[in-house]
């Protein structure tokens, strides 16, 4: 036999349910295709301009930093302002993002920009997200040739670019999303990301950037 | 391989208080596990019903265990993963060894995964000339020291930052031996950069799974680090291993369990990187592993189901019944001799090396409940410490005095209000009969138990209410 038979086979003779069981099937995929909410938090029950507040709360209590700029113009120059503020080179991998298109980031010429996945060597990442969630300051990026995850995780510092409108009250409402705009298969890697890397393994004192980055910045772009 | 020592429960519980260095380890992290998940759970008033809506989460798929791991298996498949079954600990390693050995691996990376402790996977890959990495800092520490995890989720809670530090400046013998490395941030950072090469080297990358997603057919890890997701992407190949119970139905279920995981664990409302993995890298993709496997262990489990242990299986692996367990915050992790610690391991250990190896295990318990109190999942750890209590009282290793004290203890540690009055009452007697060495070698209510271990002469407090005057808080 099978180790797979023969698991589902102790599992069904455990559960006394040996024999048909085509019903219990028909209700457990009912289950699973009704996407039933179980409770959602009630902090997130806000206007969307406090959703904004909120989900920037959030962030800086998790030690990340937010700012806010009026329109995708403004992105380039509000990267550089971080850039010097931190003392970092004005050099950064730009995620092959359609949607960061609409910045003007080859008429900075201060900022030199390369378009791809990250390699070891560099310090700074400017990518999307898909959507952030309110709820915890938590941003979403899905993997894709628009956005390769090691742009999340191998620099030490990430700045992320985000449209207020993707802000999310909570998981579940990102979850609808994706499910529409991606259907029965999700991208290979979803990454909910909440602050920067930290470590408390020792003497559970907290230590920023363990192995992802030390410095996670997100951009807001205002509604146009 | 990967043996059990729980046999010497009092033999190692008799060293470790002894133990100066190893005490204020635990009182810090017990001090800062308590007062974070406290805080955390504070500001969120409806953490009560998504423990309750956990626990109805996990009962209902562990009543269709079957047919969920079914659907998960279509899913992941459907997807591009392989999906493979392995009934105990052996098959499981074989299993990654084919997969390692399919694409030449001399290096593997790991992310923290309990499921590789449990099936001894480092011993085995070594003694197969591959070169296991661990990549979550806690894990890396111990690996470099040859020891076992001390902790589910901190596995190094036992160390002090100058034990940190010998370490490395022992096993990184290439680096300057000048160099300051007295502080967290300076160990983290040279972790960071070592590590960071070995990232490049592996084949392989190896993760745990905190969640499987029936409805998508993916995994999920939990990690603060973001040490599980370079292991993932940066590898050709991803294994996942993850025990049958870890399945849930969609990705709402798996959002009410983060939830609850973070602030029980750490007090964080969301770990820093919880990453959702579906497949290998899609054709467009331009990082990402091109195999993902996820490895499915039973081990056990399926023969705990429809049994009083069938609970157990709810875990999620947060560790705060341990870092409120007066037990453990007193003997450490190790003192437990196998992979899983505290009240959860005194129930899963004798579950998995058997009750005669670990019969003190149950009885390491001051039954005082604050196990269960904590655990979002709401099981009824000091019940089921009992039941094993009574499986090695029946399989002959009690004798007939014991026995009828047993019997009497349970009857009253099932009585939370009696037990506490009569825990108070004999303050005086007991004393007494301690004598100057403040210890108690056999306590007439419960031989079994006093057997294995000393019991502390209680100083005028019952232990709950030191525990409260000391800072513990009561959830
Ligand atoms: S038994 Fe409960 S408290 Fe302990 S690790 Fe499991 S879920 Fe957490």
């Amino acid at each position: 036999m099978s180790s797979r038979q023969d698991i589902l086979g102790k599992i069904r003779s455990s559960l006394g349910a040996e024999g048909t069981s085509a019903g219990k099937r028909a209700a457990v995929e009912d289950r699973i295709k009704t996407h039933r909410r179980n409770t959602v938090p009630a902090r997130t029950d806000r206007t969307p301009a406090d959703l904004q507040k909120l989900f920037a709360e959030k962030v800086t209590a998790v030690h990340g930093t937010v700012a806010t700029v009026d329109g995708m113009a403004a992105a380039p120059e509000a990267v550089l302002d971080y850039l010097r503020q931190h003392n970092l080179p004005a050099q950064v991998i730009l995620a092959p993002d359609p949607s960061l298109d609409a910045a003007p980031w080859a008429d900075s010429k201060l900022l030199e920009t390369r378009r791809g996945k990250a390699d070891p060597d560099d310090q700074v990442s400017v990518t999307s997200a898909v959507a952030a969630v309110a709820e915890s300051g938590t941003l979403i990026a899905t993997s894709g040739p628009d956005h390769p995850s090691t742009l999340n995780f191998l620099p030490e510092t990430h700045i992320v670019v985000l449209p207020a409108g993707r802000i999310a009250k909570s998981y579940e409402d990102v979850w609808d999303q994706l499910r529409a705009r991606h259907g029965a298969e999700l991208p290979r890697t979803i990454n909910m990301i909440t602050g920067p890397s930290r470590s408390g393994d020792i003497e559970q004192t907290l230590t920023l950037g363990a192995h992802g980055p030390r410095r996670l910045h997100v951009i807001i772009v205002a509604d146009a | 391989m990967n043996e059990a020592t729980a046999l010497d429960f009092n033999k190692n519980a008799r060293s470790a208080v002894k133990d100066e260095t190893l005490r204020a380890a635990l009182q810090r992290g017990g001090a800062h596990f308590q007062g974070n998940r406290r805080a955390a759970i504070d500001t969120l008033p409806e953490f009560d019903r998504l423990r309750d809506e956990g626990r109805a989460i996990k009962d209902e798929v562990l009543e269709n265990l079957d047919h969920y791991l079914e659907i998960f298996e279509t899913n992941a498949q459907a997807a591009g993963g392989s999906v493979h079954w392995a009934r105990d600990a052996a098959e499981a390693r074989n299993i990654v060894l084919d997969i390692c050995r399919s694409v030449d691996a001399r290096t593997v990376n790991k992310g923290k995964t309990m499921i590789a402790e449990e099936i001894g996977l480092n011993e085995f890959l070594e003694e197969n000339d591959i070169r296991p990495v661990e990549t979550d800092l806690g894990e890396y520490i111990i690996q470099l020291r040859h020891e076992r995890p001390s902790h589910i989720i901190a596995p190094a809670v036992h160390l002090t930052k100058g034990q940190v530090e010998q370490t490395f400046r022992k096993e990184h013998d290439d680096l300057d031996p000048n160099r300051s490395l007295e502080e967290p941030i300076e160990l983290v950072a040279e972790a960071r950069q070592v590590l960071r090469q070995k990232y490049f080297e592996a084949e392989v990358g190896i993760t745990g799974a905190n969640f499987l997603i029936a409805e998508t057919g993916s995994s999920v890890i939990v990690t603060n680090e973001g040490n599980g997701d370079l292991s993932q992407i940066l590898p050709r190949v991803h294994i996942v291993l993850a025990s049958l119970e870890k399945v849930v139905p969609t990705l709402e279920d798996a959002s009410t369990l983060m939830r609850l995981l973070a602030r029980s664990a750490t007090g964080q409302e969301m770990s820093v990187y919880t990453t959702v993995s579906t497949g290998p890298r899609r054709a467009a993709d331009l990082d990402g592993p091109e195999q993902y496997h996820v490895i499915l262990l039973d081990n056990g489990r399926s023969g705990m189901l429809g049994t009083e242990f069938q609970d157990m299986l709810r875990c999620i692996r947060c560790g705060a019944c341990m870092n409120h367990c007066p037990v453990y915050q007193s003997v450490g992790g190790h003192t437990y001799g196998w992979v899983y610690v505290g009240p959860m391991g005194a129930v899963l250990t004798p579950q998995f090396v058997g009750v005669d190896t670990a019969n003190h295990l149950p009885n390491a318990s001051s039954f005082c409940g604050r196990c269960e109190e904590v655990c979002p999942m709401r099981i009824p750890l000091p019940k089921m410490m009992r039941h094993w209590r009574e499986q090695a009282f029946e399989g002959g290793q009690v004798t007939g005095i014991q026995r009828r004290a047993l019997k009497l203890w349970a009857y009253v540690a099932q009585r939370p209000r009696l037990y506490h009055r009569l825990a108070r009452l004999p303050v005086g007697v007991l004393r007494r009969l301690a004598g100057r060495r403040g210890r108690l070698r056999s306590l007439p209510m419960g031989t079994a138990w006093t057997a294995h271990r000393d019991f502390p002469a209680p100083q005028g407090k019952t232990f709950q209410e030191q525990w409260a005057a000391q800072g513990g808080r009561t959830a």
